[in-house]
Parts: structure tokens; sequence; C-alpha cells
């Protein structure tokens, strides 16, 4: 029932409206950042490396970098809601209503991956036109993208419950969310990496993600996606429950 | 019945104790007053009730419902104008006014937000993003949220800080209607004169402590009394009324064109006509007379000066 309580459908509605009110920065930004890298790096390294048999670098490239933006923008969408509400301090709107916890642990990752989703769209849109692209399983294509902006949007929220100033997210974003996801396979894969870092990639959750969703391209992929599915499924579980926790405790939220 | 009960509630910051173990109850329809000095703990005691902060100890019932136990009923029969001119930049009056009330589960409540917006002269301003709007507006736009669902139990944290005349009678005309229609409203101000003019009752916290709790009525009377304040052109005042006399700049002091002015203590009404008809036996002459009742902040700043009751 309160999955689909107007509570529930309102705070969806708003951190929707809010990103979709500012679409230039939120949307078409990342669209035009995504199309540069496959610009520079498709230009610099196709034809001289050989990620997937029989597949292009510049077909290799475009799902790391629809997913990438999916993950990137997912979390931006909730981490940066929460921190503006609560510098601001108009995060009272929020916390002074009866919402539950769910309700606003849903609305609040079902928005990222709104936002995700839609930049994934428009990355691949406008990268579609530089290669030919196969489509061998769309399912898990869909489940890894889902999936993998639920967890970014998750991670988002507990950052910005957790940051209390602008820096304290950015260095969140900038020190934690960027390197693990240039480092989770986008732009390669960890079979083209020595075998240590072979192995460190395996405790980068990002790149089960983006290996799986990958898959659903090619039907090629590093490792199973049942297995990237398992990971990815339990690691979402954890963050979740992280999050309800600090809403219920009210962690830098209610003091 | 009970709109707020607040129960030995004890809030501290480190070693600053905000709230030392606050005891009130809050009928159903009244208009209370939460009155103190800056630092006295009534925005801790609001953002308490609103479940913003969580006590370390104690509790706060709103119509019976806990505040943390029970925060959606709680929640859902109490509306907060926050102190904070906050605003979310994003979206226009009315988006603000529609998604507060999509927080309380109420859809399709136009009707109520154009009363709303109505009443507080927001109507032309309805399609105006927030950022657009003056201080005053926005102000506005903070007790329409506050409205948006109705609740039973209205907190105004300083409404009127910092905003125009015109806002303040539009606002005070508002709540008292609502309070008459059986809307509790409690309020903190430092406009003394609006405590007086609105509230039944009034709680005094200092120092995070309640240092008096009485009907706005009673607590003028227990504490100052009022002023009969006389010119005498001719006579003397007699020894029988000398104990009245109350110590301030008025007494025995010559006035203009002769005689004294003294200033004598009256508890009511009925007590001025025996003291006149005393001066008149004395065969005093009275050439001015004024009767000057005591006010909220004469009885304020005798509470904070003595630190209770």
């Amino acid at each position: 029932m309160s999955f689909i309580s107007v509570g529930f459908q309102t705070l969806l509605y708003k951190e929707t409206l809010r990103f979709w009110k500012v679409a230039t920065q939120t949307v078409a930004a990342p669209v035009l950042t995504a199309m540069l890298y496959l610009l520079i790096f498709g230009h610099v390294l196709e034809g001289r490396v050989n990620m997937l048999p029989g597949v292009s670098y510049t077909a290799f490239l475009i799902p790391g970098l629809v997913m990438m933006s999916v993950l990137q923008n997912a979390f931006a969408n909730s981490s940066s809601s929460l921190i503006q509400s609560k510098i601001t301090g108009n995060l009272v709107f929020i916390l002074l209503p009866p919402l539950s916890h769910w309700e606003i642990i849903a609305a609040y990752v079902l928005a990222s991956v709104v936002r995700g989703l839609a930049v994934g769209f428009g990355v691949f849109i406008v990268t579609v036109w530089f290669t030919e692209l196969s489509f061998v399983a769309p399912l898990w294509i869909v489940v890894f993208a889902v999936l993998g902006a639920a967890i970014l949007g998750t991670m988002g929220l507990i950052a910005g419950i957790w940051a209390e100033k602008f820096d304290q997210l950015a260095a969140f974003q900038n020190f934690l969310i960027m390197p693990a996801t240039f480092l989770s396979g986008v732009f390669y894969s960890i079979k083209s990496l020595p075998p240590f870092w072979q192995a460190v990639s395996h405790f980068n959750p990002f790149f089960y993600m983006i290996d799986g969703f990958r898959h659903g391209f090619f039907g090629q992929s590093d490792i199973s996606p049942w297995t990237s599915l398992a990971i990815v499924s339990v690691f979402f579980a954890v963050l979740a429950a992280i999050a309800i926790n600090l809403l219920k405790r009210g962690y830098n939220l209610r003091h | 019945m009970t709109a707020i009960q607040i129960k030995h509630v004890e809030k501290s910051y480190k070693s600053l104790k905000a709230l030392g173990g606050v005891s009130l109850s809050i009928e159903e329809g009244e208009f209370f007053g939460l009155l103190g000095p800056n630092g006295a703990g009534k925005t801790t005691l609001i953002s308490t009730i609103a479940g913003l902060i969580r006590p370390d100890a104690g509790s706060v019932a709103i119509h019976g419902h806990d505040v943390i136990t029970d925060f959606r009923a709680a929640r859902g029969k109490l509306g907060v104008v926050p102190q904070e001119l906050v605003f979310d930049p994003f979206f226009t009056v009315r988006e603000t006014l529609r998604l507060q009330s999509g927080y309380f589960g109420l859809k399709n409540n136009d009707k109520w937000i154009d009363q709303v917006m109505g009443e507080l002269d927001l109507t032309n301003k309805a399609d105006v993003n927030m950022r657009a709007l003056s201080g005053g507006m926005k102000r506005r736009v903070l007790v329409a949220q506050a409205l948006v669902h109705k609740p039973p139990v209205i907190v105004l944290d300083e409404p009127t800080a910092g905003v125009d005349v015109e806002l303040r009678q539009t606002l005070w005309k508002f709540i008292a209607r609502l309070n008459r229609e059986g809307h509790t409203v409690v309020l903190t101000t430092h406009y003394l004169e609006e405590a007086q003019a609105m509230c039944q009752r009034v709680a005094m916290l200092k120092g995070g402590k309640v240092v008096a709790l009485d009907t706005m009525s009673a607590l003028i009377r227990r504490i100052s009394g009022s002023q009969l304040i006389v010119h005498l052109a001719g006579g003397e005042l007699p020894e029988g009324l000398r104990h009245l006399v109350s110590h301030d700049e008025h007494d025995g002091v010559p006035g203009k064109g002769g005689g004294n002015t003294y200033s004598l203590r009256v508890n009511d009404y009925s007590e001025v006509e025996p003291i006149l008809a005393r001066l008149r036996e004395a065969g005093a002459v009275i050439d001015e007379m004024q009767l000057q009742q005591a006010d909220l902040e004469d009885i304020f700043l005798q509470i904070m000066d003595k630190g209770t009751v």
C-alpha cells in the first residue's frame, strides 16, 4: 500500500520534475560528455585494440559509456537533491509530512533510476549511429541498467544523508564513484589487465554492473551475467539496508 | 482532548542543555503562546513537537499519537511554519503547495489551495517561481504550506519575524478564524503585543525550562496588576492609601501647576471607586487620572528578571 501512496507518488514526481526542469544541465550535458568520450577514445583506439572477439572498439565502448552515464547520473540525482535541500533548509518540507522511510527511499531511488535511464537513453541515441550494435539479450540490458541505477541512486541517498557540506559530497563523488566507474571496465575489458588488477577489479561492484550490461549487447562478458546479477543484487540489498537504517535513525537529518 | 502533550522533555547539545525537563499540555482549540528570550528553547521544543529533533528523554504526543513511535499519525495532524525562510527554488507557488499537499496524502487539493492562497493574498503569485518572491511573500507561502492539509494543530514559529504590517494583519485574521473553527494554534513570537492579543494561555521558557504557565488574563493579574495614576491638584494622599503606592517614577512627583502625581496599584476596576471615595473624603482634588494596565511585556520582563513565579 505504502509503495503506491500519494506521498510516495508526489515525492517521486517532485524529484523527477526537479531534474527535468534543468534538463540542459542534468540530461543534455552528460550526453554531450559521453559523446566526446566516444569521439576521442573511439577515434584513437578503433582498430588498435580488440576487447571482445568480433566486436569493434567503438561498439565495445558504447554500452560502457551508456552504463557509466546511467550510474553517474543516478548518483548525482539523489545526492545533489538531498544535499541542496539540507543546505538550503527546504528538507523540512520532506521531514515534516507523514512520509514513511520506505516512501522516502523508494521515491528518491526511483527518481534516480528515471534520470539515469533518461541520460543513458540519450547517450545511446547519439552514439548508436557511430557503429553497428547487436542486442543479443535485451533483458540483461534492462535488468542491469535498472539495477545499476537503483544502486547508484541508493548510494547517492546515503552520501546525501551523510554529507553536511557540498565538498564532502564532491569528495564522495570524486574519490569513490568516479574511480570506481572508470576502473570498472567502461573503456576496457578487465581481461586486458595484468592478473593483479584483474583480481582487484573483482572487488569493484561497478565492474559487475557494466559487465552484465555489456553482456546484453554482445552475449559475451568477462564473467557470467548470472554471477554479476547475484553480486549486484546483494550489493543493492546491503546499500538499501544501510539507507533505511540511516533514515530510521534520522542520521544527520533529525537531530 | 489534549492536542499536544509534552512530558519531561530533555535535550542537550554537548554541554548546552537546550530543554531541561519541559512538561506542557495544550488542549484542543487553544491559542497557546510559547514565549521566551533568544536561546530559551522555544524552537528546540517546537522542533521536538514536529519530530525534527529527537529528545534525549521524555515524550511528545499530538492528539495522543507519539511523535516518534507513531510519527505518521502525529505528523498528519500537525502543520508547522518554520522560523527560517526556506523554499525550494525549482518550483512555483502553486507547485510548491500541490507538492506539500501530496506529501500529506492529498490529491486534487486545488480548491483548498486556492482558498488558502486567497486568504494569504498569494493568488496573483500562484504561477511565480519561489525564487522571484519577496521575503514577505515567501513567508506567506510557508504559512500556506503548513495549512495545505488543514491540520488540527498549527504551530507557528515566529511567523511574523521581519514581515510588514499588512501580512501580520492578514495572517492573524486567517489564523484567528482557523482557531475559531477549532484548530489548535501554538505560537512563538518576540512581538509580545501579538501574543497578548491572540493567545489564551502562555508558557514562558527560560534556559530550557518553563518559568510561567497560565492563562493570559491570570498571568497579567497575578504578576503585576494595574496602575491608577492620579494627579492631585490639592490635598494630600490619605495615609490609608499609602500602602498602594508603587515605587516608580510617578510617586509623589510634582505635577504641572503644583500638586503631586501618585501611582497606585489596583487589581481590577472594582478597586478604583473606593480609592476615589477615600481621596474625596480626604479633601484631595484630582485633576488628572489614568488607569494603566500591565501588559505582557511588563510581565515578561518581570519573569525573565526573577527567573520564576
